[in-house]
């Protein structure tokens, strides 16, 4: 399952960043922001307007992600932290 | 202490929002200098103060970076500087390294990477009176060991909060420390984060409460855009509210100081006029913003120390992206509004260059407030006073429609850049959305200061020295002994008028229109006191508008009258505008641009209004 697919308010591990292309910068910003394998990520709220962008805690730190940044997390899918 | 005395040269380093600005301000208090790093429009803030031993400490506050990974030019500065090979900035002795006490899972990776440069540093602990308040304990001592640097708590929002930062710096002579074990940025970083945060830090929960609260409330998906429309609009009651009166008073006290002063100058007719209708009518113009600029300001200083704008952002960025913008763009958009100057100014909080310059080139469309003279006179004097389907006002139909005008164009001129541009690749959104604070006083003040400097010194120079040139061509040469036309007739400014007035034939502009547009480059609302002055009316105050709006009506068919709101919704007619896109985008390529598309769009639009009114007239 992708990040951008959990629903509000549920929590999951991040399995891994996938780069969208070649030397992908928005998953190389993603993975130094925290995004790494093991790191439990929440879905707290998501923008008024299509469900876009989507906000993220992980760890101590909240981010907003657009959907198409959110896809480039793919989450540890079966027991949900 | 001996070895204590020599100045040291700091760079101070961190995450965004660790509070580094409100550190530097607690440092330095008014001993800074904010400029631009050479070439680009990253801005440079520097300041020093005096330890207690005598020492001087002069300070580098760095833009925030995430990673030295640079994905700005802000970051490649930092990255640069921190590295000690940023061409024409001399090294630092010293990093002291900012980090929030609060979310330090985040800030810790970063004090990692730039551990792993080997230059001398220190770990500020910033935050430490929020961390307590929440409940997390920090072993500084563990913190310390594990780091192998020093480790300072600090609470820059608090009077003697960075003494023990002071203290420090004062006594420390700098050396090298040794590098972090690890290499590259990546997961690694990662694994060391968690076992310092397991060896020093107990946190009691993720988040604060507080922000839980009020996220629920301003993110809510029925209601957020309510509140941020409530915001909103309150924030543009108070600046025009507030600011309208000082405008006024500003307004009077030039004019009284100009005829004080050019009461001196009577005997030297050339020189009197340069004074009074070129220097202080221009510093009249320049200083009447000033207030609005300030209060807008004020307002966006606060929702962005308060930690609100990015929501605002978060919650607008649907749709600003589908129109090739951001949801940074919508506060500098808005500010826009009251004036285009301010405006691009606050796009410095948009870090990605690519959607920064289409905000700026967007923001002259928004309907600011010196359009109202030209809009208030066209519409009293051209459209009736009726009402439409019961309700509605015909004027008040006009003047949104206007309104509404400028924000379709803005909405679809960035769309058409986004679809021009030859760089078609994905830029993040990737925004922290930062705990919730009570903005402090101090730093607003300090921010606001800050902003009136940057004003009054580049953008009032450039306004003074067109209002100036203006006035000069408006002046030059004197007409010949015996002329019965107004004076400007027989100017530059009027040839040139008379020349515009071909090219302005299909648009419906006459040559008085023409040569009012060309002082009225200098602002707006200087065209109605051209066009007074044009139609040889006394233009004090008020009776002369109304006289004014008569002699058009009269004077004037419907279609030209169109055609000239339809002008105005789109010429950049306002070199300060111009001089603030060369000042923050230091381009004049990109002052062309903005000039060429404002010009031609202006153009086409009036072409249409004036063909289409006339045929059906």
């Amino acid at each position: 399952m992708l990040l951008s697919e959990l629903k509000n308010g549920t929590s999951a591990v991040v399995c891994e960043v996938e780069d969208a292309h070649g030397a992908d910068a928005i998953a190389r910003r993603l993975r130094e922001l925290g995004f790494v394998n093991g790191e439990p990520v929440r879905v707290v709220a998501r923008g008024p307007l299509g469900g876009d962008p989507l906000l993220v805690q992980i760890g101590y730190t909240r981010f907003a992600l657009r959907k198409s940044e959110a896809a480039r997390v793919r989450l540890i899918t079966g027991d949900a932290a | 202490m001996n070895a204590a005395v020599g100045s040291l040269r700091i760079a101070l380093v961190g995450n965004p929002n660790c509070g580094k600005t409100a550190l530097f301000n607690r440092l330095t208090g008014s001993h800074q200098k904010v400029a631009n790093y050479a070439g680009v429009t990253v801005e440079r803030k520097e300041g020093r103060f005096i330890a207690p031993s005598g020492r001087v400490l002069q300070l580098l506050d760095l833009p925030g970076a995430y990673s030295l990974d640079a994905a700005s030019p802000d970051e490649a500065i930092t990255r640069d500087i921190c590295a000690g090979r940023y061409p024409g900035e001399v090294v630092p002795d010293l990093i002291v390294c900012v980090a929030d006490a609060t979310n330090l899972r985040l800030h810790l990776r970063f004090v990692l990477e730039l551990k792993a440069l080997g230059r001398p540093m220190v770990l500020a602990l910033n935050m430490m009176d929020a961390a307590r308040k929440r409940g997390i304990c920090i072993d500084v001592c563990a913190l310390e060991q594990a780091l192998g640097i020093a480790v300072v708590e600090t609470i820059a929002v608090q009077r003697g909060g960075a003494a023990a930062l002071i203290e420090h710096l004062d006594a420390m002579v700098p050396v090298a420390i040794t590098p972090g074990a690890t290499g590259p940025a990546g997961t690694d970083l990662h694994a060391q984060v968690r076992a310092l945060l397991a060896a020093a830090v107990t946190m009691p929960r993720a988040t604060s409460a507080i922000d839980d609260t009020i996220d629920r409330i301003v993110l809510n998906r029925a209601g957020g855009l309510a509140i941020l429309a409530i915001v909103m609009f309150l924030i543009f009651q108070a600046v025009f509210s507030w600011a309208t009166p000082l405008q006024d008073a500003i307004g009077a006290g030039i004019a009284a100081l100009g005829t004080q002063v050019g009461s001196l100058l009577e005997s030297m007719p050339s020189l009197h006029s340069l004074v009074t209708d070129g220097v202080f009518a221009g510093l009249g113009t320049v200083l009447q913003f000033l207030p609005q600029i300030l209060i807008l300001f004020l307002f966006i200083l606060m929702l962005e120390e308060s930690g609100y704008l990015p929501r605002a952002a978060f919650l607008l960025d649907r749709v600003m992206f589908a129109a090739g913008l951001t949801g940074r763009s919508f506060i500098p958009l808005l500010s826009s509004f009251a004036c285009a100057i301010p405006g691009i100014m606050a796009t410095r909080s948009i870090a990605d260059p690519r959607d920064r310059l289409t905000t700026i080139l967007v923001a002259p469309l928004m309907t600011c407030s010196a359009r109202l003279p030209v809009y208030t006179l066209l519409i009293a004097a051209f459209i009736p006073r009726r009402t439409v389907l019961g309700v509605f006002n015909l004027q008040g139909i006009v003047l949104f429609t206007l309104y509404f005008a400028g924000v379709a164009s803005a909405l679809a001129v960035a769309y058409v850049i986004k679809r021009l541009r030859s760089d078609k690749s994905e830029h993040a959104l990737i925004m922290e959305l930062p705990s919730y604070r009570l903005p402090n006083p101090r730093d607003i003040a300090i921010g606001v200061w800050d902003r009136a400097k940057i004003f009054l010194r580049r953008v009032g120079g450039i306004i003074l020295a067109l209002t100036v040139l203006l006035w000069f061509l408006s002046s030059f040469p004197a007409p010949p002994a015996g002329a019965i036309l107004p004076p400007i007739d027989y100017s530059f400014a009027g040839h040139i008028g008379t020349w515009m007035a071909h090219v302005f034939a299909p648009i419906g502009f006459n040559w008085q229109i023409c040569i009012a547009l060309v002082p009225g480059l200098a602002a707006r609302e200087v065209a109605v006191s051209s066009l007074a002055t044009v139609y040889a009316m006394s233009a004090a105050g008020n009776a002369g508008t109304m006289q004014l709006g008569a002699t058009i009506a009269t004077q004037w068919s419907l279609a030209t009258a169109l055609s000239l709101l339809a002008w105005y919704v789109f010429a950049p007619q306002c070199m300060s505008t111009l001089a603030v896109i060369r000042r923050e985008t230091n381009s004049w390529r990109n002052v062309w641009i903005a000039a060429g598309y404002l010009f031609g769009l202006a153009y086409l639009a009036s072409l249409l209004t004036y063909q289409i009114a006339r045929a059906l007239t």
